[in-house]
């Protein structure tokens, strides 16, 4: 139990601290990091530079700082989009059953049969590479996994008395769906939630790296991974920072989810009552 | 008209692991960064094509040396007419295509009138354009005779674009390409490594010291790095990682090799539409470039910079960069005036990493300048379409490659610049035609002023070629006046 909370703090600490440092940098970074002064490139680490310079003289402090808003703004963003489509259709399947919820989960199935990164490079080949579309594909991809998590649960909450209660006096599906099926199904989205924001920061550092998402001035540590590819050899530390940074969200993203999983499954809660 | 995707990767293996020691076979491995569709250099004007097959498997009339002068090639001589619009060739006597079919003069004329048809496919097709006739004399001589007098002839005939090749055998070109050349063709490997072999049967056969050339297509700056530190490729004669160089300078496995190519490096501007249709917002553009910065940070310092579309190492350059001062307070005024500073401009970008490097810096700038630039980086098939065809782009970033090409700006309105002129059109003519070599300097120099003084474009810098070879491989050209490479004369130890 006590490991399960250490879990769960540690995520919520590095989480916390993300959204802190990104909501700093939306008003201060130290530099301006569309600034280049290619003259001071490379700099080694300095009390005015803490993690020095990059290969066009930028503040790597600032560009790590101003890339976390733009990781975590295509985290809420595509998964708010994903989730939300993907609950409706999941609740959807799970209040009127029949056909519906057999078109709806075999259009789920299809969905996870699709690569995501096919869907974004076809956006992008028709689009062309943006932000926008990178968005669009990691939402593309939440949809299906979260129409499942909803109708699963759904269907479990469809089956308690209090509901019977409700049909029984006359409430409609929509009604009943929307004032005790979804209130009851919270718990398990906002875990789904929590896990999915690792993966969609995961992909879109992935899809910024391979040039389909954030472009250029917009700093994102998928494309300064990419950028310091070649510098490896001079100045491996260009690539070791957004990695880091990379890895610190996924994790804590990663440990909250499943420390929420922890807290709010019903069994554990029970046992440890 | 061809351009760059920089990046040729030469490399041989001894394979002692199962060959016998006294007979091994000398394979010297060459890579590219990007792979061409087709491999006839005669209907598509990727420069790889030229650089890996060009004087290697095909031949032209003429050939050009490292200097840039014209030497005899299957043309073992030529005689010019006073009036200079015949030109007669002696061609070589023992020159066979790699299928056995002989080479004569027949073979020359039917490359010549397929290359001037109307359905031609030529990516050159100005080189065809003074040509007014081809007449076999005999098996050994053929008449090329001219409607005008053209200065460049002789270089021309010399590129991929003039290969010969053989009725027999060229309909099969995009995918079996059989030539004169001292490598025949061996295999291709989509997407992995395109092989050449020795041809035993060229005149000059005994002097090539390399059985088996591989090409290895390596798109990726960093996988070429690791390649080339493994060991698995000896040289690079067009590495893309200018930063990386100091390390292989330090290296005693590796000599670095830097030496210029005929590439100008442009921003170019779209003149056919707003903004860039009016002077004052192209010359704008100069003013807010800082060329040392573009340089410094795009190419480590490894390139010279430009200020028209001359490379610096020509005869006929005059150094115009000083024409644009760098001034972000006077680009800043004249963008207002002209209105463009609240537009939103699109700067779309090739995949070379001379251009996207250089797209960031140029972007930097021009908004201290006060002008947002929408940077698009976009794949070389897009490019091509977009850009280059549809001209639908208002600034791009790309290398001029092809040698004597200031004849570009006489292209008309149809060509991606959207840029027309009747002064340079006329100039142009004027040098097309000059065959006194001073007088014809001279014209360049003032087509060269034209051009600044009108801003068609930014002009940059000029595209260095960068060379990373293994120690003990020898032969490689330091510069790239045309876009082959011939390999009859590399050896390796």
């Amino acid at each position: 139990m006590r490991r399960r909370q250490v879990n769960l703090w540690l995520g919520a600490a590095l989480v916390g601290l993300m959204t802190a440092v990104a909501l700093v940098s939306l008003f201060w970074t130290p530099y301006d990091v569309t600034q280049l002064t290619i003259s001071r490139k490379f700099e080694p680490p300095s009390p005015t530079n803490w993690l020095g310079t990059d290969q066009l003289g930028r503040d790597v402090v600032s560009l790590l700082m101003a890339a976390s808003v733009n990781s975590l703004t295509v985290a809420f963003v595509a998964v708010g989009i994903g989730g939300s489509i993907g609950t409706a259709l999941g609740l959807a399947a799970s209040a009127w059953g029949g056909w519906v919820e057999t078109l709806v989960m075999r259009l789920a199935d299809l969905g996870f049969a699709f690569p995501a990164l096919l869907f974004a490079i076809m956006l992008a080949a028709a689009f062309g590479p943006s932000l926008g579309n990178a968005i669009l594909a990691i939402a593309f991809i939440n949809i299906p996994i979260f129409a499942r998590v909803a109708r699963g649960a759904a269907n479990q909450v469809w089956t308690r008395d209090f509901v019977l209660a409700g049909q029984v006096a006359g409430l409609g599906r929509l009604r009943l769906t929307v004032d005790h099926i979804l209130p009851n199904i919270a718990a398990p989205i906002i875990v789904q939630a929590t896990i999915e924001f690792a993966v969609a920061i995961l992909a879109e550092a992935a899809l910024s790296y391979l040039g389909l998402g954030a472009q250029p001035p917009l700093p994102s540590w998928g494309r300064m991974l990419a950028e310091a590819q070649t510098l490896m050899y001079l100045a491996p530390e260009l690539a070791i920072y957004p990695g880091l940074c990379i890895i610190a969200a996924v994790l804590g993203f990663g440990l909250l989810g499943d420390g929420l999983r922890d807290v709010t499954d019903p069994r554990l809660t029970r046992a440890r009552a | 008209m061809t351009f760059n995707r920089i990046g040729l990767v030469a490399a041989f293996l001894s394979t002692t692991a199962f060959a016998v020691p006294a007979m091994a076979q000398s394979v010297l491995r060459i890579g590219l960064q990007q792979e061409p569709t087709v491999l006839d250099p005669t209907t598509d004007a990727t420069a790889s094509i030229d650089g890996m097959l060009a004087q290697n498997v095909f031949e032209s009339l003429t050939t050009v040396d490292e200097s840039g002068a014209v030497q005899p090639q299957l043309a073992e001589s030529w005689e010019i007419s006073e009036d200079g619009l015949s030109y007669t060739f002696t061609l070589v006597e023992n020159a066979q295509f790699h299928d056995g079919t002989s080479f004569d003069a027949e073979d020359v004329k039917f490359t010549f009138d397929r290359a001037m048809a109307d359905d031609s496919t030529n990516p050159s097709k100005s080189i065809w354009e003074p040509i007014e006739s081809v007449t076999v004399i005999d098996p050994r001589t053929v008449e090329v005779k001219l409607s005008r007098k053209d200065a460049f002839l002789l270089f021309n005939l010399a590129q991929g674009d003039a290969s010969i090749v053989a009725s027999e055998s060229v309909d099969d070109a995009a995918t079996k390409p059989v030539g004169t050349g001292p490598f025949r063709f061996d295999g291709w490997t989509r997407g992995d490594r395109l092989t050449l072999a020795k041809f035993g049967e060229h005149r000059d056969a005994a002097d090539v010291a390399i059985d088996k050339v591989e090409f290895r297509f390596i798109s990726d700056p960093a996988a070429a790095t690791a390649a080339l530190m493994a060991e698995e490729l000896d040289a690079f004669p067009g590495f893309p990682a200018p930063e990386l160089l100091d390390q292989f300078e330090a290296d005693p496995r590796f000599n670095v090799v830097v030496g210029s190519t005929e590439g100008e490096v442009i921003l170019a501007l779209n003149n056919s539409r707003a903004p860039f249709d009016t002077l004052e917002a192209r010359q704008a553009v100069s003013h807010a470039l800082d060329r040392s910065e573009i340089i410094d940070g795009a190419m480590y310092g490894r390139a010279v910079p430009i200020g028209s579309f001359y490379p610096p190492h020509g005869p006929a350059y005059l150094d115009l960069t000083g024409m644009y001062p760098h001034d972000t307070e006077k680009a800043k005024e004249i963008f207002e005036q002209a209105g463009v500073a609240g537009d939103e401009i699109v700067l779309r970008v090739p995949p070379f990493p001379y251009a996207t490097r250089s797209g960031e810096i140029v972007q930097a700038q021009m908004a201290e300048a006060g002008v947002t630039v929408k940077l698009e980086n976009v794949e070389w098939g897009f490019w091509i379409d977009e850009v280059y065809k549809k001209k639908n782009y208002d600034m791009t970033i790309i290398a001029h490659t092809s040698p004597n090409d200031l004849g570009n700006f006489a292209r008309g309105p149809d060509y991606f610049y959207g840029y027309q002129s009747d002064d340079f059109d006329a100039l142009w003519d004027g040098i097309k035609t000059e065959a006194d070599m001073t007088k014809r300097e001279e014209m360049l120099k003032e087509a060269q002023t034209y051009i600044a003084e009108n801003a068609v474009h930014a002009f940059l810098f000029q595209l260095p070629k960068l060379g990373v070879y293994r120690d003990g491989v020898e032969g490689f050209w330091a510069a790239s006046p045309v876009l082959f490479q011939p390999l009859a004369g590399v050896t390796i130890d």
